[in-house]
């Protein structure tokens, strides 16, 4: 293409309102998360537990750029290496990781059906439907957790209901373990995932499965070669949406959980108010953010890829 | 009305007309309704095997219900279809010998154009090494060799729409049904194609049904064509009958272009007759044995090219009619003339142009007379 062809579509030209707009968010992203987050990247960088702040090494505007200098040569990455050297921490990232992905799993297993049943529904019921998907985001999120102990506990709803059902003779024990920290989460976090698929299914051409089956392909073999393919985009996004803050979910471990479940939300929250060593707890909630960067720039990068192919 | 096939027939082409033939689809007494509304009204069809047949019809005629009814994607409320003698009621879509091709194209997005051709070979089992001649051979037919492995979305719609024929055609099936095939084509382009479908169905020997709207896509594909209305059928003819020989004002009107005057008939001998309309304030002589009753009111049409437009004035006053130029349509290949008789009747008159003259002899204000032939028009009784 000539450069002259390509000029005017490559340089939209941008109004100072346009730019205004832009501008905006990039500045709400600088104040509320870049700036935040530098300030806890500098703490992570002070001496393991001196207590109170501000945090040596300290930048003096009067010491001018050698006091900067200085400032710089006094950071150390100890609190980095002492979370190599105390296990707890690297167990507490793994069992977060291990913990939210099983989470998602069961998140998908229990929303797929639901986003597929709304989808295929009669349209006048599907706005319905979408409500009552939503609806639980009227309640505050901490009420409904703290529900689930009533519901969990030994004398809670369920083990009543299975005793007098006659299903089991001993109450089950559910709350604190891990086991109420995955229904917590699959509960606490299945309208992210059902959403974005829900979107992705309803709009799937119901005349892709008409041909399908038209050339031969039964509606079982159908849904595996037409609509799961289809709905991946949907079910990537619900996913990390469900991933990520799972990762570094605090409520549902503290709240559910038991004595062994480990979660990095809730080694962080110890260290930060139980034994007052910001530093190390900054350098914990670094680390833990470059290993969320991770799946952001997939789920990015498949957002992306999705776009580009209209799906 | 004569019954001897007129115009370019396939030639010995014609089972509709052998008693003992045969219907290789057959729609008997076939009723569905959508809540409410009568799609197909007990309707009855018969299609015969190598046939090229057209459902032709405005939106909402039932055409694609039909259509549908065939492939297995709706069931009728009443009635039964055959398909080569094997009743239809209960057999899924997936086990049903026929392949269609959507108005849509339905192409699988995330499968390469190869994999598109090649699903419903694989639905049978087919081996790979067979599954792949078979691919190859189905995009040599459409000519698509070269783009074997793009996908759907990085195909223009002509592409597309020879994808969606590729894998419609791949399983050889014994019914192909097209759903508005061309609709989304360019018309140079629909044109091109449909004369390679005629081709197509001729070669592979295959039944083609093909839904339209478009009664040009009808007229040049067709062996024959029904014509459909609110759910029934009002004529099927080949398309030459349905063109010339319409058996009713809604045909008449549908297809092509005409001229309509509400007529009584005046006189009946042999296979001529009379016809008077009082609004035009002309008589009418046509070699045609009318089915009514003298005094009954009747329909006279006319096609556009049909009638003769000129300056003299005609030897007879009978198939003649004096009026003014109105409006002149030039449409490059042709021109019509919109004539106002009395009363602001209005008679179109087509003109080839057969000189490079830019300006015509007729033209706005000019007075004119109309003529015809007796064997021109045809007489409609409803």
């Amino acid at each position: 293409m000539s450069e002259t062809a390509a000029a005017p579509q490559a340089k939209p030209r941008r109004s100072v309102g346009g730019w205004l707009l832009i501008a905006i968010p990039y500045a709400w992203l600088l104040v509320f998360f870049l700036a935040p987050f530098f300030i806890v990247f500098k703490i992570s960088l002070s001496e393991i537990a001196v207590a109170i702040p501000p945090y040596i090494p300290n930048f003096d505007p009067a010491a001018g750029w050698e006091g900067f200098t200085e400032m710089l040569g006094a950071f150390s990455f100890d609190n980095y290496v002492w979370l190599t050297e105390d296990d707890l921490y690297w167990k507490s990232y793994l069992s977060s990781v291990s913990i939210a992905a099983i989470s998602t799993l069961i998140t998908l297993i229990v929303g797929f059906p639901l986003a597929y049943g709304m989808a295929r529904a009669p349209k006048e019921w599907r706005a319905t439907l979408l409500m009552l998907v939503i609806l639980p985001f009227w309640t505050s999120f901490l009420i409904r957790v703290y529900a689930w102990i009533g519901i969990l506990k030994n004398e809670g709803l369920l083990n009543q209901l299975l005793l007098s059902l006659g299903l089991i003779d001993q109450p089950l024990t559910i709350l604190n373990t891990n086991i109420a920290v995955y229904i917590g989460i699959v509960y606490s976090y299945l309208p992210f995932l059902v959403l974005p698929l829900y979107a992705n299914l309803e709009k799937l051409d119901t005349s892709l499965l008409e041909a399908a089956a038209d050339l031969g392909c039964p509606p079982w073999r159908s849904f595996w070669s037409i609509t799961v393919p289809l709905a991946l985009p949907g079910v990537l996004a619900g996913c990390f949406l469900v991933f990520i803050p799972a990762v570094g979910e605090f409520v549902i471990p503290d709240l559910l959980g038991g004595s062994e479940t480990l979660m990095i939300g809730k080694t962080l929250w110890t260290e930060f108010f139980n034994n007052r060593d910001w530093p190390v707890s900054s350098a914990v909630a670094v680390i833990l953010l470059l290993i969320l960067v991770v799946p952001i720039v997939l789920f990015q990068n498949q957002q992306q890829k999705a776009a580009e192919r209209g799906l | 009305m004569a019954k001897k096939p007129i115009g370019p027939v396939r030639r010995d082409f014609a089972p509709w007309d052998d008693p003992q033939a045969r219907p290789y689809i057959e729609f008997r007494n076939v009723t569905k309704t959508f809540g409410d509304f009568i799609a197909v009204d007990d309707l009855s069809l018969k299609i015969y095997e190598r046939e090229f047949f057209a459902l032709l019809g405005g939106s909402g005629c039932g055409k694609t219900t039909m259509m549908r009814m065939l492939a297995g994607f709706e069931t009728p409320n009443a009635g039964e279809i055959f398909l080569d003698g094997q009743n239809l009621a209960g057999v899924p879509p997936y086990k049903r010998p026929v392949n269609m091709m959507f108005q849509s194209y339905a192409l699988f997005p995330h499968m390469s154009v190869e994999a598109n051709v090649a699903f419903g070979l694989k639905q049978e089992g087919m081996p790979k090494a067979e599954i792949g001649e078979r691919v190859e051979e189905m995009l040599k037919l459409v000519k698509l060799q070269d783009f074997a492995r793009r996908k759907p979305h990085q195909l223009s719609g002509g592409q597309r729409q020879r994808v969606a024929l590729a894998r419609s055609l791949a399983k050889k099936p014994k019914v192909l049904l097209l759903d508005e095939p061309l609709g989304a084509l360019d018309r140079k382009l629909r044109e091109e194609t449909q004369f390679e479908l005629t081709d197509l169905q001729y070669e592979l020997g295959m039944t083609f049904l093909i839904v339209t709207h478009d009664q040009e896509e009808a007229m040049t594909m067709a062996d024959r064509i029904a014509v459909m209305d609110k759910g029934r059928i009002v004529q099927i003819a080949t398309p030459a009958e349905i063109y010339e020989l319409p058996n009713s004002r809604f045909v008449a009107d549908f297809i092509g272009d005409i001229n309509l005057m509400e007529c009584k008939l005046t006189a009946r001998e042999g296979d001529v007759s009379s016809l008077h309309a009082p609004v035009f304030g002309c008589d009418i002589k046509i070699s045609q044995a009318v089915d009514a009753n003298i005094g009954d009111t009747v329909w006279f049409a006319i096609r556009p090219e049909k009638v003769r437009i000129s300056f003299e004035e005609p030897e007879s006053r009978v198939n003649a009619l004096k009026g003014e130029v109105w409006d002149i349509a030039y449409l490059g290949d042709v021109s019509i003339y919109h004539t106002h008789i009395a009363n602001e009747e209005t008679v179109r008159a087509t003109v080839a142009n057969r000189s490079r003259v830019v300006e015509r002899p007729m033209s706005w204000d000019d007075e004119v007379w109309l003529s015809w032939d007796a064997d021109a028009g045809v007489v409609l009784t409803r």
